[in-house]
């Protein structure tokens, strides 16, 4: 199990803005009469969206009046699960992949690469404030290993001069290009395909 | 190798686009009201022949998991579910589905919910894959707009909807029961099986679970006949998989191939072999982290199929192969796979919560040579007492990696763990307060 505390500082109040509760209302339509507490995972997402990507605990108290449900059981959920931040994070959170298949492909050479640019420590903010980045178990790329994603978006086959790079343009502002880094089309085999050809 | 027209997911590299035209030209969604038409007792007997077993790890029969949904709708509705929470290290096949061949899978839902009786379907998606699950949900939307899913689908008179629920971050959202209590809103901590969620699943009612790759196969087999995909691979094990081979090989990929490929060919062949080449291959995880190790010696002669992997004492699991060659630290490895395992135990059965901790500390010290060469045999025991434990598989997928480790590398470990705690042979130690006792045979 991972350890997950609130952070100390927290807003006195929470409150869905308009598109945010446009949105959660089409999410709760999905679910069956009676059944709103299903929502609950897409509406801490929304309210981390909203709230700089991360969940204060007004939000999670409005959730609950929101669905009906006791404030305990939304606390339950955005502590067990991972993805839900429940302390401020950079405007560009980067989660690194250090999962055996990315290791032993380099991964701690991206986590220094982190450490360079951005913070000594995971979960620290950079000078500017605006990134922050953490070790993260697999992410489901595997053969793109070592990988990284950036907000939503998977950054794959990287080494530590690509991911120094690719740094370097989220600090200065810039957006780069998420997939493969080695010029590769998806999961393919890099210049070694076998099948596939002829359709 | 598997000839190309004999491959189910064509667009596996997206080469031709996700889109529904694009599909079609591959057969999605074509005569699918025909095939449903046949009624569901052949689209399950269909299944049945072609002995398709489930790509999600366990591979439990596709064919016999729908006859167990109630022959009639009773007082409750059923649902269908999809499992798409990939989330075991080494295994990326089904992000592949989604993001190019999501027709497929649409397509296989509405035939399995139409089998099952199910007019909603949950499609569980891991939260990381969301702008996977984005263009999921625009194909979704691209079939609601042609009528082919939503109220009478495809001109069948079944109504059918599908909606996208995505996960947090948790593998063990992965088992069926604890993905059941994350659609309903609640921690992803698995339930006691009986009752079996065909009969009580989501919101206590009959639901079929199934993984992506399961149902996205469904069509295809339907319109190429069952007797067709049995002819792939061999009996019980039959058909074709994605495989997902990473690590230390010189062109990782996934790659569709039938059952039982020599694991040798698909390194050699698909994955451009292994780095330094074949002889400096020390290991290989055959099935997902959770499968045990297989040494290098029975890497020879291996092939990928559920039984023949049974027989090696491990197993197919989610077919993603992890090469290990010898430049890596292989105790190493396995103490970062227990580190994962002890990061993702949901808390709810002790042995595996604090077991999973155990093993990682103690393989940490062991990768530094810190430990004792007692514990070695220690570490055994506590792999031991979690397998079996447990209300869920997890205590199994978390001790079965520890347990490869010490089956194949134990004289590794043992070597640099051979530390030997009691005092005679550690006189000098300054905190043993009644050294002179040590001077006493009889002490």
């Amino acid at each position: 199990m991972s350890l997950r505390k609130p952070s100390k500082d927290q807003p006195k109040s929470f409150e869905f803005n308009q598109a945010s509760l446009d949105a959660a209302k089409v999410i709760v339509s999905k679910y069956p009469e009676g059944k709103q507490q299903s929502a609950v995972m897409a509406l801490l997402y929304i309210a981390q969206k909203q709230n700089s990507n991360w969940i204060p605990l007004a939000a999670m108290k409005y959730i609950a009046k929101f669905l009906e449900m006791p404030y305990i059981k939304v606390y339950e959920v955005a502590t067990f699960y991972t993805m839900y931040n429940l302390a401020p994070v950079g405007k560009h959170f980067i989660q690194v992949c250090t999962t055996t298949p990315c290791m032993i492909r380099g991964a701690y050479k991206l986590v220094e690469a982190c450490k360079e640019k951005i913070s000594e420590n995971e979960n620290e903010l950079s000078n500017d404030k605006s990134c922050s980045w953490m070790e993260v178990e697999c992410l489901g790329a595997c053969v793109n290993a070592p990988m990284m994603q950036i907000n939503d978006e998977y950054f794959e086959d990287l080494d530590k001069e690509k991911t120094l790079k690719i740094l370097d343009e989220i600090l200065s502002g810039k957006k780069p290009k998420p997939g493969s880094y080695r010029g590769r089309i998806n999961n393919e085999p890099e210049n070694n395909r076998k099948t596939l050809i002829e359709i | 190798m598997l000839k190309d027209e004999d491959r189910i997911f064509k667009n596996l590299y997206n080469d031709k686009g996700s889109d529904v035209e694009s599909s079609k030209t591959r057969g999605d969604w074509i005569g699918t009201k025909d095939l449903i038409q046949k009624g569901r007792d052949w689209i399950i007997n269909e299944i049945k022949i072609s002995e398709l077993r489930g790509r999600g790890g366990a591979g439990f029969p596709t064919g016999l998991k729908w006859s167990f949904a109630p022959k009639e709708i009773g007082s409750r509705p059923h649902y269908l579910v999809i499992n798409g929470d990939e989330s075991e290290p080494g295994t990326c096949k089904d992000r592949d589905i989604l993001r190019f061949e999501p027709h497929k899978l649409i397509e296989g839902c509405l035939i399995a919910g139409y089998a099952v009786q199910a007019h909603i379907c949950y499609i569980y998606i891991r939260g990381e894959y969301f702008l996977d699950g984005q263009k999921l949900q625009a194909a979704i939307d691209e079939a609601y707009e042609k009528k082919l899913i939503g109220k009478n689908a495809s001109d069948t008179g079944w109504d059918f909807d599908i909606y996208i629920h995505y996960g947090a971050g948790a593998y063990i959202c992965g088992e069926e029961t604890a993905l059941l209590e994350s659609i309903e809103g609640k921690k992803g901590q698995p339930r006691l099986k009986p009752p079996f969620p065909a009969l009580i699943g989501l919101y206590g009612c009959p639901t079929i679970i199934n993984n992506v790759e399961t149902i996205a196969v469904v069509p295809t087999i339907l319109r190429k006949t069952g007797k067709w995909f049995a002819s792939l691979g061999k009996a019980k094990n039959t058909g074709t998989k994605i495989f997902c081979i990473s690590g230390n090989v010189n062109t990782p990929c996934n790659v569709e191939e039938e059952m039982s490929i020599p694991l040798k060919e698909l390194i050699e062949v698909h994955a451009g072999g292994v780095v330094g080449g074949w002889d400096n291959l020390q290991a290989v995880i055959p099935g997902g982290s959770s499968m045990p190790l297989i040494p290098k010696k029975t890497c020879e002669t291996l092939t990928m199929d559920f039984d023949s992997l049974m027989n090696e004492k491990s197993g197919l699991g989610t077919a993603g192969v992890v090469v290990i060659n010898k430049d890596q630290d292989i105790i190493k490895c396995m103490a970062r796979i227990a580190r994962f395992y002890k990061h993702e135990s949901c808390g709810q059965c002790t042995p595996c919560r604090e077991g999973s901790g155990w093993m990682w500390r103690m393989l940490e010290r062991m990768t530094k040579g810190e430990a004792s060469r007692d514990e070695v045999s220690m570490l055994e025991d506590v792999t031991n007492q979690i397998a079996g434990h447990t209300i869920c598989a997890f205590g199994e997928g978390s001790s079965w990696p520890v347990q490869g480790l010490l089956r194949h590398f134990r004289k590794e470990i043992e070597k640099r763990n051979n530390f030997n705690p009691t005092f005679e042979t550690d006189k000098g130690i300054p905190y043993l307060v009644d050294q002179h006792l040590l001077e006493k045979k009889d002490a």
